[in-house]
């Protein structure tokens, strides 16, 4: 086995998605509220996953802009969860040692007065293992 | 009625107010909320990765408590109802999650899934009843116009939450008219306010939040309510906001009356 699809079956592994189910009805990116933040698009995601190409994935930005709101899991018509592809290609990319999005060094000065530690909590889980 | 409650961590530090009007509203409204011992956070979001079971324990531990108590789980802010509710349908749906989670857990009869999850709005709407507490309020907030902020935890995936529609929830308005103020129904109610984005990438968070206020106060609005404490934070950073975000249970306390009575 080729060492993409390799990549590619292990993200379908982790998310639990099968991408053949989409239909490319452009839904997910329709609903996705950092749509214009994201480099790779929600529906493109799935594509990428179909042709294997797993390198752009983990290069991309929209692994940080995805906000998991479950806007493009709850509308999609075939239950694709385009959400569980980004997070599963997001936690290849921190699975890696020096993969982490996230360092408790940057803490201190992203901490203001009113900051609540669910937002700690949520980031830490969600940027680095 | 005795319920175990899981405040969560924020609730006891940065969203005190949450948790204390959510404890003198139980008493006021006849239930009990006892808290679960050496209760974990749950991390605030859902670990969507099939393979991730580690971070899933610490919800299995407050579930299994409930359940050796036989009693419901009660929860007040929206991350850990969802956490919370998703681990829960995991344990009962997944066998391979459930499975694995019970070797961790290595408890005398294995945890499938058995406690009840609830969210404070739901023990309101389904235990108390809206009607019952229109009648025990006793400060109803007549002649306010208050929009609900459900924002994307406590509603999304429907299907596993199982908390209102959706697309069209009603839970917080139904809640808004029997403590005696007016719903205000506006679009962006239940669009994300940025959640963890915040932390690093502020502005996007911002302009998400941005979008939600002046939504709701182009539709007349003249406070938010919410069951959140990211949500609260992310809003109130917004700064084109002129209209105030809170609690949905000091308004709660306020009608009935306690909320000068902390629990």
């Amino acid at each position: 086995m080729s060492a993409k699809k390799k990549q590619a079956e292990l993200i379908e592994e982790i998310s639990g998605v099968n991408p053949l189910k989409c239909m490319k009805c452009g839904k997910c990116s329709a609903s996705c509220p950092s749509y214009n933040e994201m480099d790779i698009k929600p529906h493109q995601f799935v594509s990428y996953v179909i042709n294997e190409d797993v390198e752009s994935l983990v290069n991309s930005a929209s692994l940080w802009k995805c906000l998991s709101c479950f806007a493009c899991v709850e509308r999609c018509p075939r239950d694709v969860k385009p959400a569980k592809l980004i997070e599963a290609a997001r936690l290849l990319v921190i699975r890696q040692r020096g993969g982490n999005y996230l360092s408790p060094d940057e803490i201190p000065e992203l901490l203001d007065e009113e900051l609540p530690q669910q937002l700690l909590a949520s980031a830490f889980r969600k940027y680095s293992t | 009625m005795k319920y175990s409650y899981y405040p969560g961590c924020t609730l006891r530090t940065k969203a005190k107010d949450l948790d204390d009007y959510a404890r003198a509203s139980a008493k006021a409204l006849g239930f009990e909320l006892e808290e679960i011992e050496d209760w974990q956070c749950c991390g605030g979001v859902y670990p969507l990765g099939t393979d991730e079971i580690a971070t899933k324990l610490s919800c299995v531990r407050a579930l299994n408590a409930a359940k050796e108590k036989e009693q419901e789980l009660v929860t007040v802010c929206s991350a850990c109802h969802h956490v919370m509710k998703r681990v829960n349908d995991d344990m009962k749906n997944v066998e391979d999650i459930c499975t694995r989670a019970n070797n961790y857990m290595e408890l005398d009869e294995p945890y499938k899934g058995e406690t009840n999850v609830l969210h404070f709005l739901e023990v309101l709407r389904d235990k108390v009843g809206f009607d019952e507490l229109k009648k025990k309020v006793v400060n109803p907030l007549t002649g306010k116009k208050i929009g609900a902020y459900y924002g994307c935890l406590l509603l999304r995936p429907g299907k596993v939450l199982n908390f209102d529609n959706p697309e069209n929830p009603k839970i917080m308005e139904d809640f808004i008219r029997a403590i005696g103020a007016e719903p205000v129904i506006y679009p962006y109610r239940n669009e994300c306010c940025g959640g963890y984005i915040s932390l690093k990438e502020k502005e996007m968070a911002e302009n998400m939040c941005d979008k939600i206020t002046e939504s709701a106060e182009g539709f007349g609005a003249d406070m938010l309510i919410t069951a959140c404490p990211l949500c609260m934070y992310n809003l109130n950073k917004s700064s084109r906001r002129e209209i105030p975000v809170v609690y949905f249970t000091e308004i709660l306390a306020e009608a009935l009356g306690v909320k000068e009575v902390q629990a």
